[in-house]
């Protein structure tokens, strides 16, 4: 068989080492052809997310049909039949439809993939700059803790170095600040003084002017100002050889209390501020950020309240403290006056009582020498002596009561006393001194003066004796005019004493004096002084006044002591003086008088109607009474209504009827119910009429009951004809009568 | 005028000796008073209402003390509208009776109720008999043309 046939190679006998390989090489590639699928599957459904799952299965198909195209190879090798030529041929074609499908889809398939990737590289950076920021968003809340921290150490103590100090030492932590330093302005206000600094223990007084214009351009921000390391209020610390960090400066105002007003709030202008500096560690290349400048500007606010509490509290300690002194001292006055007072009045006390007795024995003794047989050398010395201890008993008297009367413990006796008397009493008192020095005195008592008045009377004539005596004392010649009269409404405002306004009243009355005198007159300079204590006329003085010169001032207190005043006009030198003065005397009589004169005088008999036309009611049972109580009551002229029961009268009684008389013993009629339901019908009181109660007995009881039910008053029968009149007239008076027996 | 003046003083008289006795008292007197050109015949309207009052009054006392059970509420309710109508018109006698007879109403004595009856019809009877007296004198002087004289 050597020829060179154009028939097909035969087939290599199947146990052949090639056959033997692509046998085995196939065998293996359908096994992996199928694990693949299957590790594919497993581990798409282990992870949770692929969204590609129709492209698995199509994979999966693919290659699962290369397998089986693979294996069936295995089958080809030998001889075989038709049958799986036919597998082999239906598997090939599936595949091939497969695998030009899955090379299709991946087209589209793959770029998918890839830019899946790039998105996760996206979202890793984003999650990368998210932590960035969120980094910072904590270093702020930090801060803001640090503000809080710092606030509250700040304000938890009122003194205020602490709060500085503090405030410098928490700022420096927080920031990590190199330098912190607080500039204050000085007393004068010109210029900035260092007051505090972190880290130097004892800051040098260095002192800025605070005019400059850093410091005005940090002054006039409320924020916080980035400044040059190189001015003068950041150069603190010697300059070193390092790149200075950044300082900035923050105002903080000083709160005074004077600064605040009631109605209106500080002016910009008249604040005071402080600097604060904050430098940055130098050579850290650090820069201010935002939160860090606004931290500073909060905790400056911060530290000008906490600085204004502390000063608002050092001034009401320091007020406080005043207030206490104050009353210390005060105390002290108090009860060293009060032991001045108290010896002041022992040593009157035994004044009185001492020097008294033995004047009492002087001018009790002396007078009854003077009734004994004398010469008339001796008759003129125990005059001499009389006089002299006359003037002196009167001198201790005054004395006393002026500081009595200042004191304010005197007071006026009030009695009824006859008032001509007095003025007479006092002339017979002056006649003799005036008859020596050949003064004419007279007394003029006006008609209308009351004849009877109640005062003080010793003290009234003592004041008209003082005044008459004096007019006497300072006239050489000529004439002394006493005149006394009522002081009338127009007069009694006198222009020259605005002070003085007296009202006039029913019980009392004023009475005027006027003293004239020819006698030497006084100055116009001299008259405010003349009530003074112990001040005389100067050019009086040398002569033989006598006196101590409290006389008047007595007199003044006196006179003002009864609600007066005193005064006196004079034209001048040698022209003479009016002494006037005015005093509020009681009228004993005026009130009787004026009460009577209510009453009209009716005589007994006849005489006009009291009460025309009066409307009242009369209540009563009793037939007779009803008309003897009519009868009364008509004379009267009483316009009466009769009712004989308290239904009736209750349903006649109206608002016009002005009193209601109710027979108040018969039994059965309550008149205490009556009186209570007039009461409730009249419920104002000048409408209801005055209930009166006409009873048999008057004890006790029933004059209490008939008050507590709203009765007016209470009449014991019978009554007279004189007897209702002075009721009804009591009545209609008063509105109330308790008792007519 | 001499026949006038002796009417008068003899009413005066007569008045007086009214008040000494003790039958009437100053409220009569009073009554007097009252009486003017206004109400010429008040002390007679009064007197009237009086009498009228007193025999109604006496009569009801009488009738209830008749009875079996004797209501002295009543009695006394009687008693003491007498009493105040009396006082009234100054008939002091009558009145001093009634003080009398209402302590025995109060007492629930019968017996010394009917006393005291006894006593007030006695006493306003004399009364009732000077009054008329008076009123008759009254009269008397006023047709002669005199006026009433006062008495204090």
């Amino acid at each position: 068989m050597d020829s060179s046939c154009n028939c097909i190679e035969p087939q290599w006998p199947p146990d052949d080492l090639l056959m033997k390989y692509q046998y085995i090489s196939d065998f293996f590639i359908a096994l992996a052809y199928f694990s693949i699928p299957l590790e594919l599957i497993y581990f798409v459904k282990k992870s949770a997310v692929f969204p590609y799952r129709w492209v698995i299965v199509q994979f999966g198909a693919f290659i699962v049909l290369c397998g089986t195209t693979h294996l069936i190879n295995l089958w080809t090798f030998t001889l075989h039949t038709r049958t799986v030529a036919m597998v082999m041929m239906t598997a090939k074609v599936f595949t091939a439809v497969v695998s030009c499908v899955t090379a299709l889809m991946l087209v589209h398939i793959i770029p998918d993939l890839l830019s899946v990737k790039t998105r996760e590289l996206f979202l890793k950076n984003k999650a990368a700059e998210l932590d960035r920021e969120m980094g910072l968003i904590r270093t702020q809340e930090e801060t803001g803790r640090h503000v809080r921290m710092l606030t509250h150490e700040i304000r938890s103590t009122l003194d205020r170095h602490t709060i500085l100090k503090t405030t410098l030492v928490e700022l420096g932590r927080t920031l990590a600040l190199e330098e912190c330093a607080l500039w204050m302005p000085t007393r004068t206000g010109l210029e900035l003084q260092l007051s505090y600094t972190l880290r130097q223990q004892n800051p040098v007084g260095y002192t800025v002017p605070i005019h400059l214009p850093v410091i005005n351009q940090v002054f006039s921000s409320s924020h916080a100002v980035k400044i040059s390391p190189n001015c003068p209020v950041a150069r603190i610390r010697p300059a070193g050889k390092y790149m200075p960090g950044e300082v900035v400066a923050a105002r903080v105002p000083l709160l005074h209390l004077s600064n605040f007003h009631i109605n209106d709030w500080p002016e910009l202008s008249t604040k005071r501020y402080a600097l604060m500096v904050l430098m940055l560690p130098s050579d850290s290349a650090r820069q201010w950020h935002v939160h860090e400048l606004e931290l500073v500007e909060v905790v400056a606010d911060q530290v000008a309240v906490a600085l204004s509490h502390a000063a608002i509290l050092e001034e009401s300690m320091r007020a406080r403290d005043l207030l206490m002194e104050q009353n210390v001292a005060l105390d002290l006055a108090r009860r060293e006056a009060e032991m001045a007072i108290r010896a002041r009045n022992d040593f009157l006390a035994v004044l009185n009582h001492e020097m008294r007795t033995p004047m009492h024995a002087i001018i009790a003794l002396s007078s009854l020498l003077q009734e004994t047989e004398l010469t008339p050398e001796q008759r003129l010395m125990v005059e001499t002596i009389l006089k002299s201890s006359n003037l002196l008993s009167t001198l201790i008297n005054d004395v006393l009561d002026l500081s009595r009367l200042e004191d304010g413990s005197l007071q006026l006796d009030l009695g009824t006393f006859n008032l001509y008397v007095v003025f007479r009493e006092v002339l017979n008192l002056i006649k003799p001194i005036a008859s020596v020095k050949k003064l004419h005195v007279s007394l003029n008592l006006a008609p209308d003066l009351p004849e009877y008045a109640i005062g003080d009377e010793m003290r009234l004539m003592q004041t008209i004796l003082n005044v008459v005596g004096n007019a006497v004392k300072f006239s050489k010649d000529g004439s002394i005019t006493i005149t006394a009269f009522v002081a009338k409404a127009e007069l009694l405002s006198d222009s020259r004493n605005p002070e003085f306004f007296p009202v006039p009243s029913d019980n009392h009355f004023y009475l005027r004096v006027q003293v004239k005198d020819s006698g030497i007159g006084i100055s116009p300079q001299d008259l405010p002084k003349l009530f003074t204590k112990f001040a005389q006329n100067q050019s009086t003085a040398t002569q033989n006044s006598g006196g101590s010169g409290l006389g008047l001032a007595i007199c003044k207190r006196f006179v003002n002591l009864m609600e007066g005043h005193i005064w006196i006009e004079s034209e001048g030198l040698g022209k003479g003086s009016t002494a006037i003065f005015m005093v509020k005397l009681g009228i004993p009589e005026r009130l009787n008088e004026s009460k009577l004169a209510f009453m009209p005088k009716v005589p007994p008999n006849h005489g006009p109607t009291a009460f025309p036309g009066l409307k009242v009611l009369v209540m009563d049972e009793n037939g007779v009474s009803r008309k003897v109580t009519k009868g009364l009551l008509v004379h009267l002229g009483c316009d009466v209504t009769m009712v004989s029961s308290s239904e009736e009268c209750l349903r006649v009684v109206s608002n016009e009827h002005k009193v209601v008389f109710m027979d108040f013993c018969t039994p059965g009629m309550d008149g205490y119910e009556i009186a209570i339901r007039m009461h409730e019908k009249f419920t104002k009181r000048h409408e209801r009429p005055i209930i009166v109660a006409l009873t048999g007995n008057t004890d006790k009881v029933t004059k209490e009951s008939c008050m507590r039910v709203g009765m007016d008053g209470v009449i014991l029968k019978p009554v007279s004809l004189d007897k209702m009149r002075s009721v009804l007239s009591d009545l209609l008076e008063h509105r109330v009568l308790f008792e007519a027996i | 005028m001499d026949v006038v003046n002796q009417m008068q003083r003899q009413f005066v008289d007569y008045s007086t000796s009214l008040h000494r006795e003790g039958i009437l008292d100053d409220q009569f007197t009073q009554l007097q008073k009252l009486q003017d050109e206004n109400s010429p015949d008040f002390v007679v309207e009064v007197a009237s209402l009086f009498f009228e009052d007193c025999e109604k009054l006496i009569n009801n006392m009488a009738r209830a003390l008749e009875q079996q059970g004797v209501d002295f509420k009543q009695v006394d309710a009687s008693v003491h509208q007498l009493k105040g109508s009396s006082s009234s018109i100054g008939a002091v006698q009558v009145k001093n009776v009634c003080i009398a007879f209402r302590s025995f109403c109060e007492a629930q004595n019968r017996e010394g109720c009917l006393r005291c009856l006894q006593q007030v019809t006695h006493e306003y009877s004399l009364l009732k008999n000077k009054l008329q007296t008076l009123f008759r004198l009254e009269q008397q002087i006023l047709a002669a043309g005199g006026s009433i004289p006062v008495i204090e």
